[in-house]
């Protein structure tokens, strides 16, 4: 099946159960699936009548007791920032799905980018903090999804899934494992009674527990700075420990969050940093430098938000360059540039989009690199 | 190793990347080998340009796009002037005679095998199986995959209760390649 579908099936093995969404390519067979899947398992897709919508529409479930998601492109991700600033300061676990094309606006739909990784970091407003993967392949796309919904569930977070248009609709065997050996991670429910119950007061996870629209709670959940029990509390002490809490629960599980898949790093003297679909097209270029004898290794970052520091910093102590492909002009590869502090060279392999890099691209840098 | 790669080319609305699908689902499922479809289309539902890029081989695949196929399958006069010229040496063209009248220069050692799918199609009572012939008439010719695996791939790939005449379409263009192929042998000989 392709990556979209996988996708889907991802997320329903996961346990979601309501989705609400605007079609759009290259993402719409994530959605159509869903549709298709969903009244035979229990559950709910609505078309909404845009983006907007859609991302408010989920939240909304997902405090009506459902695992939720979204799925969109870049023009509709762009709609949605005000919400994702809303799912993270309510902590309302969510997933969004991107698939990635070329833009800005409307761009290229039926054409891979991988130029949305800035905007989900940091496009709506305000401090925030949140958690993005980056699958390669259909079978990725699956498994990832799992993770990503357990992720959202961990950490109260929006979760974005960050595919492009190559492995939307790349298709591959994917195997499905069986219902019992899938590891679900449920909603951490509150064991405390009505009245006992404080919405956002956490221990020392930083992460409180929920409840759910029905259960008799009377809870208020508002997009305004507040205290424990959920009500508006504008002022400085308070904006404080909320803030210190929303990005706290992250950033204090930065390693624990680290998931990169490394390839001859033992005595790598080049690194290639890459993500998604890059990850693929870089193989061959890393295979022939080899060949040529060049000491090429390859970390690929399956978590890219928060953003592995600590693995790049360790390696720029001894590597002599990084190279970073990515669809688009220039991102991550900034991150690569504020882990490495100016310890080594960090090499750039920015693309327009539209299509992949010719490996030949990546080779040239690699052994412009080793000069 | 053993890897294939192959390019499917037509317009949008003739079956383009199901040809593929099957052609990959048929190695990755039924072959027991490894499979990867990239496919390439306008924004328009049908008509335009469409193609399937698939990668057959033993190993894992990681580079999912195909540069210079070993194998073409073309629908349409467009996708055989844009994809000819980036067939391998000695590589395999299978095309639709009718809808491929001009057949570009092909390179060294390659060679072009041509059928009237549409019309079997049309034969068999459906236009809209023209790409199932092709399919048949790959797996008579070509020797990536086998029969069986294929027939299942077809099987399981269409909708029900067009089965019948999907397999009939598929005998269509297996037996016709396998005849020309007999031909060619005993032109050979």
């Amino acid at each position: 099946m392709d990556g979209d579908h996988a996708a889907c099936e991802g997320a329903l093995a996961a346990g979601c159960r309501f989705v609400a969404g605007y079609p759009i390519t290259p993402s719409t067979e994530v959605v159509e699936r869903f549709a298709q899947r969903i009244p035979l398992i229990g559950g709910m897709f609505i078309q909404m009548e845009d983006e907007i919508a859609s991302s408010i529409a989920i939240l909304g479930a997902a405090w009506a007791g459902k695992k939720v998601m979204t799925v969109t492109s870049g023009p509709g991700l762009s709609l949605m920032m005000e919400h994702i600033g809303y799912a993270a300061i309510t902590e309302t676990p969510c997933v969004f799905v991107d698939v990635q094309r070329g833009g800005p606006s409307t761009g290229l739909p039926t054409l891979p980018a991988q130029a949305d990784m800035m905007q989900v970091r940091w496009g709506s407003h305000g401090d925030y903090e949140i958690i993005a993967l980056s699958p390669n392949s259909p079978q990725e796309c699956f498994d990832l999804m799992i993770k990503a919904f357990n992720l959202a569930e961990e950490y109260r977070v929006p979760v974005f899934f960050m595919m492009d248009e190559v492995v939307g609709h790349m298709t591959e065997r994917v195997v499905i494992p069986e219902a019992s050996a899938i590891e679900v991670m449920e909603r951490r429910w509150t064991s405390k009674p009505p009245g006992e119950y404080k919405p956002y007061a956490a221990d020392d996870d930083m992460v409180p527990e929920m409840v759910k629209a029905g259960d008799g709670y009377r809870i208020h959940i508002t997009g305004l700075t507040h205290d424990e029990r959920g009500y508006p509390a504008m002022n400085p002490p308070t904006q404080k420990r909320m803030m210190e809490r929303l990005l706290g629960k992250i950033r204090n599980n930065r390693e624990k969050l680290i998931d990169v898949r490394g390839e001859h790093l033992e005595d790598a003297e080049i690194v290639v940093v890459s993500f998604g679909i890059t990850s693929r097209v870089s193989g061959p270029a890393i295979e022939e430098a080899r060949k040529q004898g060049l000491k090429v290794g390859h970390l690929r970052m399956v978590i890219a938000w928060p953003f592995p520091a600590s693995v790049i910093q360790q390696l720029a102590l001894r590597v002599k360059a990084f190279v970073v492909p990515e669809l688009n002009m220039g991102q991550m590869v900034l991150e690569v540039e504020r882990a490495v502090a100016g310890k080594t060279r960090v090499i750039s392999v920015p693309h327009p989009g539209g299509t992949v890099h010719e490996p030949q691209e990546i080779l040239t840098k690699i052994l412009e690199a080793a000069r | 190793m053993s890897k294939t790669e192959l390019r499917v080319g037509g317009l949008g609305g003739q079956g383009v990347i199901l040809c593929g699908m099957i052609i990959g689902k048929a190695a990755s499922i039924y072959d027991g080998k490894h499979a990867t479809l990239i496919q390439a289309f306008g924004p328009e539902a049908r008509g335009s340009a469409c193609s399937a890029q698939v990668t057959v081989s033993d190993e894992p695949i990681g580079y999912p796009y195909v540069k210079q196929p070993d194998m073409l399958v073309l629908m349409s006069q467009d996708a055989a002037t844009q994809f000819v010229p980036q067939l391998k040496p000695g590589g395999l063209v299978l095309y639709e005679s009718e809808l491929v009248p001009k057949m570009p220069p092909l390179p060294a050692g390659a060679r072009a095998l041509g059928i009237p799918a549409t019309r079997f199609a049309e034969e068999l009572g459906r236009r809209l199986v023209l790409n199932i012939v092709m399919v048949g008439f790959f797996a008579g010719v070509s020797g990536v995959l086998g029969y069986e695996s294929v027939e299942k791939a077809v099987l399981d790939s269409v909708p029900k209760g067009t089965q019948d005449l999907n397999l009939r379409a598929f005998r269509r263009g297996y037996d016709f390649g396998c005849e020309l192929l007999a031909k060619q042998t005993q032109g050979a000989s």
